[in-house]
């Protein structure tokens, strides 16, 4: 479904990504690991139109689509979604309206009549519970005031709101506490089908217990230098990233 | 010297003038006019007039009706505006003139009608309100106000009153040539008493208008004043709205200014809180593009203990329009316990739109709390791209942080259909559709 070739971008002038190649299929679970700097929040902000970065070289499609012609919201449309590491705060505008209008816009995008606000919010009960998100939050301004945790769980509930072929979980265990985490990544695995894959950065291997990859890749220096299967993320939870910086570094 | 020609007017038909005006109205005059002449128009390099466009506009000729004839218009033809779920008491007022209507009336002995009306039946209470806010005051404007008005509404709840419904005022400017209209306003809330007033201002003729509303109000202990104004007028419409408002003790004053389309406007609000534990809430929402000019300059007095004041300001800014506020709070020696926060926030969409800002505290009392904030920006960027990744379309996005921005002003608005109804009114403005009541038909 994704092809990634090549991939080159910069940010201010400074090149972060320099050659990333990945292959992603339907039903496909992918880790990126790699020591901090390395690139991977450049990755999802690149994949998901981030206006801040520039692709100044190589190829991204998604089901033969040129993906980096599209803007943010037709990526969004085309069935990408990314679970941010810092979910953004909007005051004032509330979750049910912020999320009809999202799941409104999809539906367009389909060539389908919008969602009537019963089968809404019927639609928002279900999937709320998939990830235990409090009513309160539902009907409160998207983000505001949630704590680390809730913010977290609110992105998992999007991602099931929308239905994503492709989803990227940037981070998505940073901040998190055991329980938080045990929670997110029951939704997400609740979530995973065979017609669609995930991504998942992260730093540490811990995320891995509870969604297992089928492939663990470490970026370093904007590139991918070693592909491996799930154990990969044990060993460098055991030996830390300094092999690999020995192994690639100049 | 933009003020000649209408001194001139005024000594060229004072009798005519005066026989025609509420005679309350005409002490006074001689001296205004004497005033003006002497200082003249302020320039843009006075201090409260710096950014202010209206001076200029009075090169045009506009007409002033003095002999005080009755335009020829129906308003209720014009004029349907029907907010949905509210059952208001709807008065017209066309351009300077009170228009009689059929409804039975406010009830419990309140009373609106005009200030001619009201002199020859409540001789008393005019007498000893009217003015009183106004007189001496040394203002270009209030003198051309004093010199020019010939009549105006006067509002009246007796003590311990509740006016159940809203009471709207209309007022619709009508004519074929340049006009300019000319009123002072009554508004007494006796001691207990409440009323909610909304205010909103139309023109229906494709000519240039100036307007000149002066407006005393005064809420009488424990009494509750809500007074929502909303504008949709067009580009040639020059709008000028002087509120004076005196609160007794443990009273309350709320008002909300919504501005949905204007062509220049200037709000000059002036609040006394003269005894302890008096309330006021002033709130603004104003929305311009083209080169339109929404200004709105403020001052409270906080002239007693234990009074409370709140501001909060806001500004869209599309195009190349100019938004000013000058907010000033004064809290006086001796004025202990107050409470005042003001806060303005504005967002320019374009990079010719201005916002000029202007808060300013003075304390002469040393056990206060007071706060004071302004920011002007752009859309948040962040809040942008988080919408755009669920799928928001740009202009949508745009729209749902357009709308999270005007909500908390919207809010200040005490009764619920009022506040849809303006909801409706800010979403259809901000989506570029005509922004104003269905059947209506004014122009813009």
């Amino acid at each position: 479904m994704l092809e990634i070739k090549n991939l080159h971008a910069e940010i201010n002038g400074k090149e972060i990504l320099r050659g990333l190649d990945l292959t992603v299929k339907p039903g496909e679970v992918h880790a990126i690991m790699g020591p901090n700097g390395a690139g991977k929040s450049t990755l999802s902000s690149v994949l998901t139109g981030n206006p801040a970065f520039t692709v100044t070289e190589g190829s991204v499609t998604f089901y033969g689509k040129d993906l980096l012609a599209l803007s943010p919201e037709d990526r969004s449309r085309e069935g990408i979604f990314m679970s941010f590491q810092y979910p953004v705060e909007i005051p004032g505008v509330s979750m049910v309206n912020f999320m009809r209008t999202a799941v409104n816009e999809h539906r367009k995008y389909k060539g389908l009549e919008p969602l009537s606000a019963s089968e809404f919010l019927k639609m928002m009960r279900q999937k709320k519970e998939l990830v235990e998100l409090d009513n309160k939050l539902a009907n409160r301004s998207v983000n505001e005031g949630f704590s680390g945790g809730e913010k977290k769980r609110n992105e998992i509930f999007q991602m099931a709101m929308l239905e994503p072929r492709l989803s990227i979980l940037d981070e998505t265990d940073s901040g998190l506490d055991i329980d938080a985490l045990r929670i997110v990544a029951h939704g997400v695995n609740r979530l995973k089908s065979a017609d669609n894959a995930s991504i998942v950065i992260t730093h540490y291997q811990r995320l891995l217990d509870y969604i297992v990859p089928d492939f663990v890749h470490v970026l370093y220096k904007g590139r991918i230098v070693k592909t491996g299967p799930k154990e990969l993320a044990l060993e460098l939870e055991e030996r830390g990233y300094d092999w690999i910086k020995k192994e690639f570094g100049e | 010297m933009n003020e000649k020609q209408y001194i001139d007017l005024y000594r060229e038909y004072q009798e005519l003038i005066e026989r025609n005006s509420a005679v309350c109205l005409n002490r006074g005059r001689a001296d205004a006019a004497a005033w003006l002449e002497r200082h003249g128009l302020p320039t843009r390099r006075h201090e409260d007039y710096l950014y202010c466009p209206l001076m200029k506009e009075l090169e045009r000729d506009y007409g002033v009706n003095v002999a005080r004839v009755k335009f020829p218009v129906n308003p209720h033809d014009v004029f349907k505006c029907n907010v949905p779920g509210i059952h208001a008491n709807v008065y017209f007022i066309v351009n300077d003139q009170f228009y009689a209507n059929t409804h039975p009336g406010l009830g419990g002995g309140a009373v609106f009608c005009s200030m001619k009306t009201a002199e020859e039946r409540f001789p008393e209470i005019v007498g000893r309100y009217v003015g009183k806010l106004t007189d001496g005051k040394e203002d270009a404007f209030v003198a051309m106000n004093r010199m020019l008005a010939q009549d105006g509404y006067f509002l009246y709840v007796p003590k311990g009153v509740k006016v159940e419904l809203p009471v709207q005022v209309v007022n619709i400017m009508r004519s074929d040539v340049d006009y300019m209209a000319t009123a002072h306003n009554l508004i007494v809330v006796e001691d207990g008493a409440e009323v909610t007033m909304l205010v909103c201002d139309h023109t229906i003729d494709r000519v240039s208008f100036f307007s000149n509303r002066m407006t005393e109000a005064y809420v009488g202990r424990g009494a509750q004043l809500h007074y929502y104004t909303m504008e949709s007028s067009h580009d040639s419409m020059n709008n000028l709205n002087q509120l004076y408002v005196k609160q007794a003790g443990d009273s309350g004053f709320t008002m909300c200014t919504v501005g949905l389309h204007n062509g220049k406007t200037r709000n000059y609000t002036e609040v006394h809180l003269d005894e302890s534990g008096a309330e006021t809430t002033l709130g603004g929402m104003l929305i311009s593009d083209g080169v339109q000019h929404s200004e709105n300059q403020t001052l409270i007095l906080h002239n007693a203990p234990h009074c409370t004041s709140n501001e909060l300001f806001k500004y869209i800014l599309d195009g190349e329009s100019e938004g000013v506020f000058a907010g000033r709070t004064v809290v006086k020696e001796g004025a202990q316990k107050t409470v005042a926060q003001q806060t303005n926030r504005n967002i320019c969409l374009t990079r010719e739109a201005h916002m000029w800002a202007k808060p300013q505290l003075e304390i002469y009392a040393d056990d206060v709390k007071c706060g004071h904030g302004a920011t002007t920006g752009q859309l948040d960027e962040q809040a942008m791209f988080y919408m755009r990744t669920r799928g928001i379309g740009e202009a949508e996005a745009r729209m749902l942080l357009l709308l999270a921005f005007t909500a908390d002003v919207v809010d200040l608005v005490g009764f619920e259909a009022l506040r849809e109804r303006i909801r409706t009114l800010v979403e259809k403005r901000l989506r570029g559709e005509a922004a104003h009541c269905e059947g209506c038909r004014t122009v813009r």
